[in-house]
């Protein structure tokens, strides 16, 4: 590795953009901004004052980033291994990796050595990501940042059965109209959320400990039914939704 | 635009517009996936036409042999054989159904959830896009799995139609079925064709057969050097025309095609570097132009070396034995062959699990990509019990499921370049 040159990683998801720059593995600078109709605008605005000499891309639109950046090379790699990367960072110990975005929920398991073991990714449809989640607040006219806080006022546990972002809106109506409390509702959605979560766990061979990453870790009812469900602590990054971007960052610290 | 066919794809009553659209959207798709390819072989020009050609000069082929008396038969299953066929002096065509055009017609009269494969033939029959199908006097169906059963039952309101009984399993009783299912096969043919199989014909036609395997055994071999000396790509390609073109000539093309790839070989040249990962891919059949998942794998920085499908090794790897001299034994040596096919529709099908994993070593691979299309049960099952065998041998696999749509394409780059970072030394 060459020494004193600062490198930049940058996770452009669906939801939001978020930019790691590191000066000798130490970061310097980190920013956020949503990702918009216009990804590649909010790209440059979050690069204005950044000169990084090296640069890696990933999330969703890595590819479109690296084709459009002219002075700057651009390497690409996939979320799973910058989050791999980002985690075992921060969190040696890490053995599973959970990380709930805008569009997907992934699953990665590490080796021994913090490499890549074995990963999954759900399908197309929205259910059990943060785009489920954001959905159903809206449709309980709850603000987003506080939909947790707002569930985690419930008195009891309900049941959704239907993940399908289409179906749990209208169990969700339903419910309402029988007179179930909004903050029942808002629980019910949450455990369905991170009953799938479970089942992937399962379905991967989780091991402990496990690092929760992603925007949805900023979800304190998320992260308290999955602690529950887990039996065991969780480890949650300060920055969650900043890992990928960090390990983007420090893939590009490797030699050559 | 007009073409010189327009007017015999109006006898075969194929939708002009509908079908003119299909053929600028797979000229496009092949494009963008073949020709942009570095450093291809030129044997594969014979490929690219025979591709452009798929629904012209062939079909005008099938058209003059058909003037002739010649017949037609479609099939959808490599447990059709052919050597029957051949025997008889009829043709047989492999019916692609890799395409979604038509999917909005087979919805119609199909439940959503069925495997792509299954709408896309019904769907190309309904939408009339498909030259094949309108060419053939006959098509052949196959008991193979429940959806394929029950489609076929609706398809023949559409279509002559004939199913064939696969068994389930492979013991003395199910080879006795097979066998009384290859002789009512055989009746059939001779009824609708005209001519009697004999022993000499048969002889014939198994010579004939088995050396198309072999020439597509050779290209197997050939392609497992190292560095890779031709795309997974233009590999499956090959395996997929093998299913419509004629036999001797496509057997005699691939063996140009073997020589210039034994060239390049001892010239120590690679479609790809050296420490390129090499994937295995493994499932279900991958009907043209069902490009999609090979070419989100060679665009991510792996080669394909080997398709255990359908298209691919499973089609190919046994032979049917040409030391039978009497036609009753031909036949059974035929049976024979045909129930070594270790399709997912038998149980138990531990061959499968042997011949993956043998795969994988022989092919010294660093994966293999489990390709399933959605609602395929068989498949999608036995994806499972695939993933354990492989982690005994120490060999990472990666679970697809998908179907012919474009919509999940980038989900698909995301994990199979995920998977190729992780399986890169
Ligand atoms: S997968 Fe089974 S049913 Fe399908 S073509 Fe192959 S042998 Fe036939
Ligand atoms: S892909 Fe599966 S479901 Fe579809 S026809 Fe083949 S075996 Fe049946």
């Amino acid at each position: 590795m060459r020494g004193s040159e600062t490198v930049a990683g940058i996770d452009i998801g669906s939801r939001s953009i978020e930019l790691v720059v590191l000066l000798d593995q130490k970061i310097v600078h980190q920013a956020k901004v949503p990702t918009t109709f216009d990804p590649l605008g909010q790209c440059k605005k979050l690069m204005e004052n950044a000169k990084p000499s090296r640069m890696v891309a990933t999330g969703y639109g890595r590819k479109l980033f690296a084709d459009s950046s002219g002075e700057v090379q651009v390497e690409t790699i996939t979320e799973i291994q910058a989050y791999a990367l980002g985690a075992r960072h921060l969190f040696p110990e890490a053995q599973t990796i959970l990380d709930i975005g805008g569009q997907d929920t992934k699953v990665i398991l590490l080796t021994p050595a913090g490499r890549v073991a074995k990963f999954e990714m759900n399908d197309r449809c929205a259910a059990g990501t943060g785009k489920f989640l954001e959905f159903m607040a809206t449709a309980l006219q709850i603000p987003l940042e506080s939909f947790g806080e707002f569930a985690l006022a419930s008195d009891r546990r309900i049941q959704i059965n239907s993940m399908c972002t289409v179906f749990a809106e209208s169990e969700a109506t339903s419910l309402m109209a029988r007179g179930e409390g909004p903050e029942n509702i808002a629980m019910g959605l949450h455990l369905a959320i991170v009953q799938r979560t479970m089942a992937m766990l399962r379905r991967i061979g989780m091991e402990s400990p496990l690092l929760f990453a992603g925007g949805v870790a900023h979800n304190p009812c998320i992260r308290m039914l999955l602690e529950e469900l887990l039996g065991e602590p969780l480890i949650v990054p300060e920055n969650p939704d900043m890992v990928g971007a960090l390990g983007a960052a420090l893939y590009g610290t490797r030699s050559r | 635009m007009p073409t010189p066919y327009d007017a015999m794809w109006e006898k075969l009553n194929l939708d002009l517009d509908a079908h003119a659209g299909l053929l600028s959207v797979l000229g496009k798709f092949y494009g963008d996936i073949y020709l942009t390819q570095q450093g291809r072989l030129k044997g594969m020009e014979y490929l690219d036409f025979v591709l452009s050609e798929v629904h012209g000069l062939r079909i005008q082929e099938l058209q003059e042999a058909k003037a002739q008396g010649k017949k037609v038969i479609g099939t959808f299953c490599v447990f059709v054989p052919e050597e029957l066929v051949l025997a008889a002096d009829g043709i047989q065509v492999g019916l692609c159904a890799g395409a979604e055009a038509g999917k909005g017609e087979a919805e119609k009269i199909l439940p959503r959830n069925t495997c792509a494969l299954i709408k896309s033939f019904v769907g190309f029959k309904l939408s009339r896009l498909c030259p094949y199908i309108e060419s053939s006097d006959l098509i052949v169906g196959e008991t193979t799995c429940d959806g394929k059963k029950k489609a076929y039952e609706i398809f023949s309101d559409y279509a002559p139609v004939y199913v064939m009984e696969i068994p389930q399993m492979k013991n003395a009783c199910d080879r006795d079925l097979w066998k009384a299912e290859l002789l009512r096969f055989k009746e059939k043919i001779e009824e609708i064709t005209g001519n009697a199989i004999t022993a000499p014909k048969l002889r014939e036609a198994i010579r004939k057969v088995n050396d198309r395997r072999r020439v597509l055994q050779r290209l197997n071999r050939l392609r497992a050097n190292v560095p890779t000396p031709i795309s997974g790509r233009d590999v499956l390609l090959i395996n997929q025309i093998s299913f419509y073109d004629d036999p001797d000539r496509f057997t005699a093309k691939i063996g140009e095609l073997c020589d210039e790839l034994e060239s390049r070989i001892k010239a120590g040249e690679g479609i790809v570097p050296k420490q390129t990962p090499r994937l295995m891919l493994s499932g279900c059949p991958m009907a043209v132009p069902n490009w999609k998942l090979p070419y989100v794998i060679e665009s991510s920085g792996a080669v394909i070396v080997g398709e255990e499908s359908c298209i691919g090794t499973r089609n190919i790897r046994d032979l049917v034995s040409e030391r039978a001299e009497t036609l009753e034994e031909m036949l059974d040596a035929i049976a024979d062959r045909y129930l070594r096919i270790d399709c997912a529709c038998f149980t138990p099908n531990t061959e499968r699990l042997d011949h993956i994993s043998e795969m994988a070593k022989e092919l010294n691979v660093d994966g293999v990509i489990h390709f399933a299309l959605s609602f395929c049960q068989p498949y999608t099952m036995e994806a499972f019990k695939v993933e354990k065998i492989l982690k005994e041998a120490g060999v990472p696999m990666l679970s697809i499921e998908t179907d012919y749509s474009m919509e999940d394409v980038e989900q698909l780059k995301t994990r199979v370049e995920a998977f190729v970072e992780m399986v890169r030394k």
